[in-house]
């Protein structure tokens, strides 16, 4: 249910790791109820917003209220109402999945008659009831993250943050685990504040902001963003990539992209486009397909470059970011 | 800054993770059986003391501090795996002071040393030490402040190491000279000059020479001074030890 009060308000929110600016002076705001993206290549500064929002780094500049509560003046209340699923695993893997509950439920206070009903209520939520006095050790990733997000809502948390939620899983796991995510947000009424890197789960949100080089350069529904592409995209593979592209821009004044999997550009009308195409064409076609613009083709047209191409080089920008931040990026 | 459920979970978890875990159990309780049989017998024709006791009697409360000091130390570094492997961070976003993280650590550390010390203490009729069961009261006092001091020097090391170099390095730069220098080998008197700064320095030679004066009645340094030196390091461990640890980044 989103109703019309915020659940976090943030306002020219900053980060600067010794003159470099991981995340830059960004204000937005998610409403409560709401399932609101976070999409940016890796090292963009979505893992350091969301610690400076769950008041693990303190921000350089600016301020943000977290469920009603501002981040720099009452850390405490912040920490109480939101839960944290982080990008790496944080369960103690020695533990039971009980024991890993039961321990988090002590320390966030959860009443101790109260807790043990409440860690079986997770564990069924989260189908995870006959593994509760398993070790953690033994179980599979997408147990380990269902296990982490029962952890991460036991003390009903009115905000829940979950940083890459699916990093690292098969995709019939990231498929589940989307499927718990949204019955979450229809039956328990929270706030998922949530960072990704794929553009098929910004689709899931209600809302995304695109985040690159620490500064949101779109904020809006998966729907309006792609309307921001009126056209079709046509992607096309030939025997002569190189001469089609040429002959792209002699011919129809087209200027398309090249990549591994062939070219790719925008035409008003595809349907139309793809058939006069393939007859004009002095190269021949191999396979082509036209179709609606995607999240990939919005976030290439703001940035120019492809989030899912970006895994060489943002390893290298993660790097260097590392060594300028030094221990301070733990 | 205390916060009595932070404490309790903290304790508990280490607790339950050193009762799991029987290797630790088992390892720690052999290297000091090793060092008290084998070494303390094997030197025993070549050792001449003053007084009634042979060498492995003489060596048999260093071994006690020993087990105390690998014990605390191993108990506290953890926080370097919980760092490593992601738990730590579950812990530093509760809200929950940090203070009492670093107090539920040390509570932890002097709970396990003082198991591990304890089987130590029972082996003493093996050795044929005897000591009135009274003393057993003073004799955990001085544990319980050596325990928690070391634990307290994990804690320090812990919040300063930047990544896992591994206990080795630990044990090679810490906790070898530590004992070496504890008079748990050898009687802390006429030793070169540099060499008993670094002896008299040391706050386990203190818990050493206590637990020797309780076991064996033999002691080098007067009671109250030792007590006085535990009680003062212990304290300032404490501080250091939150220090670091708040200050750490995680």
């Amino acid at each position: 249910m989103i109703t019309n009060s915020e659940a976090i308000i943030v306002n020219n929110l900053t980060k600067d790791f010794k003159g470099f600016k991981a995340v830059d002076g960004i204000s937005f705001e998610v409403k409560a109820g709401e399932i609101f993206g976070f999409l940016g290549p890796n090292g963009a500064g979505k893992t350091t917003t969301v610690k400076m929002l769950c008041t693990l780094l303190h921000p350089s500049a600016g301020n943000a209220l977290v469920a009603g509560y501002d981040i720099l003046r009452q850390q405490s209340l912040v920490r109480k109402s939101i839960g944290i699923i982080f990008q790496d695993p944080s369960l103690d893997d020695r533990l039971t999945a009980y024991e890993n509950l039961r321990f988090h439920g002590i320390i966030y206070k959860v009443p101790n008659k109260e807790l043990p009903d409440l860690i079986h209520q997770s564990l069924e939520w989260m189908e995870l009831s006959d593994r509760a006095n398993d070790l953690v050790r033994n179980f599979s990733g997408g147990m380990k993250r269902r296990l982490e997000i029962a952890r991460g809502l036991l003390h009903s948390p009115k905000v829940l943050f979950l940083d890459e939620p699916t990093l690292g899983l098969d995709p019939q796991t990231r498929n589940r685990i989307w499927e718990y995510l949204i019955k979450l947000r229809w039956e328990k009424n929270i706030t998922l504040f949530l960072t990704t890197h794929y553009m098929d789960e910004a689709e899931y949100c209600d809302r995304i902001a695109i985040i690159d080089y620490g500064k949101i350069i779109a904020l809006d529904t998966p729907k309006a963003l792609k309307a921001q592409i009126k056209n079709d995209v046509v992607d096309i593979q030939t025997a002569d990539d190189l001469l089609t592209e040429k002959e792209l821009l002699v011919k129809y004044n087209i200027k398309a992209k090249r990549d591994g999997d062939g070219l790719h550009f925008e035409v008003p009308n595809g349907a139309e486009f793809v058939p006069k195409l393939v007859r004009e064409l002095t190269i021949p076609v191999k396979a082509v397909t036209t179709r609606r613009p995607t999240l990939d083709d919005v976030f290439l047209k703001l940035t120019g470059r492809e989030i899912r191409d970006e895994s060489a080089s943002s390893r290298e920008r993660l790097k260097s970011t590392m060594r300028r931040m030094g221990r301070a990026w733990r | 800054m205390i916060d009595l459920s932070c404490i309790y979970m903290v304790w508990l978890r280490d607790t339950i993770r050193y009762f799991r875990e029987k290797s630790q159990l088992y390892g720690s309780i052999t290297r000091p059986i090793l060092w008290l049989f084998i070494l303390g017998m094997g030197l025993r024709g070549s050792y001449r003391l003053t007084g009634n006791y042979n060498y492995t009697q003489f060596i048999f409360p260093g071994i006690v501090a020993m087990t105390i000091i690998f014990t605390s130390i191993q108990s506290a570094i953890t926080i370097i795996w919980d760092r490593e492997f992601g738990f730590l961070k579950e812990i530093l976003v509760a809200p929950v002071p940090r203070t009492s993280i670093a107090i539920g650590k040390g509570l932890a550390g002097t709970t396990l040393s003082l198991i591990q010390a304890s089987i130590i203490l029972l082996l003493s009729p093996l050795v044929k030490v005897r000591f009135p069961l009274l003393h057993l009261l003073p004799i955990y006092l001085v544990m319980i402040l050596l325990s928690f001091s070391l634990t307290g020097i994990g804690i320090v090391i812990a919040a300063r190491m930047t990544s896992f170099q591994g206990f080795g390095t630990i044990m090679n730069f810490v906790i070898m000279p530590m004992w070496f220098l504890s008079g748990s080998m050898f009687p802390p008197t006429g030793l070169p000059k540099w060499l008993n700064i670094l002896v008299r320095a040391n706050p386990l030679t203190y818990g050493v020479d206590l637990i020797r004066g309780l076991i064996l009645r033999l002691s080098y340094y007067s009671v109250w001074f030792s007590l006085g030196y535990l009680v003062v390091f212990a304290i300032a461990i404490t501080f250091l030890a939150v220090y670091f640890f708040n200050r750490g980044e995680y």
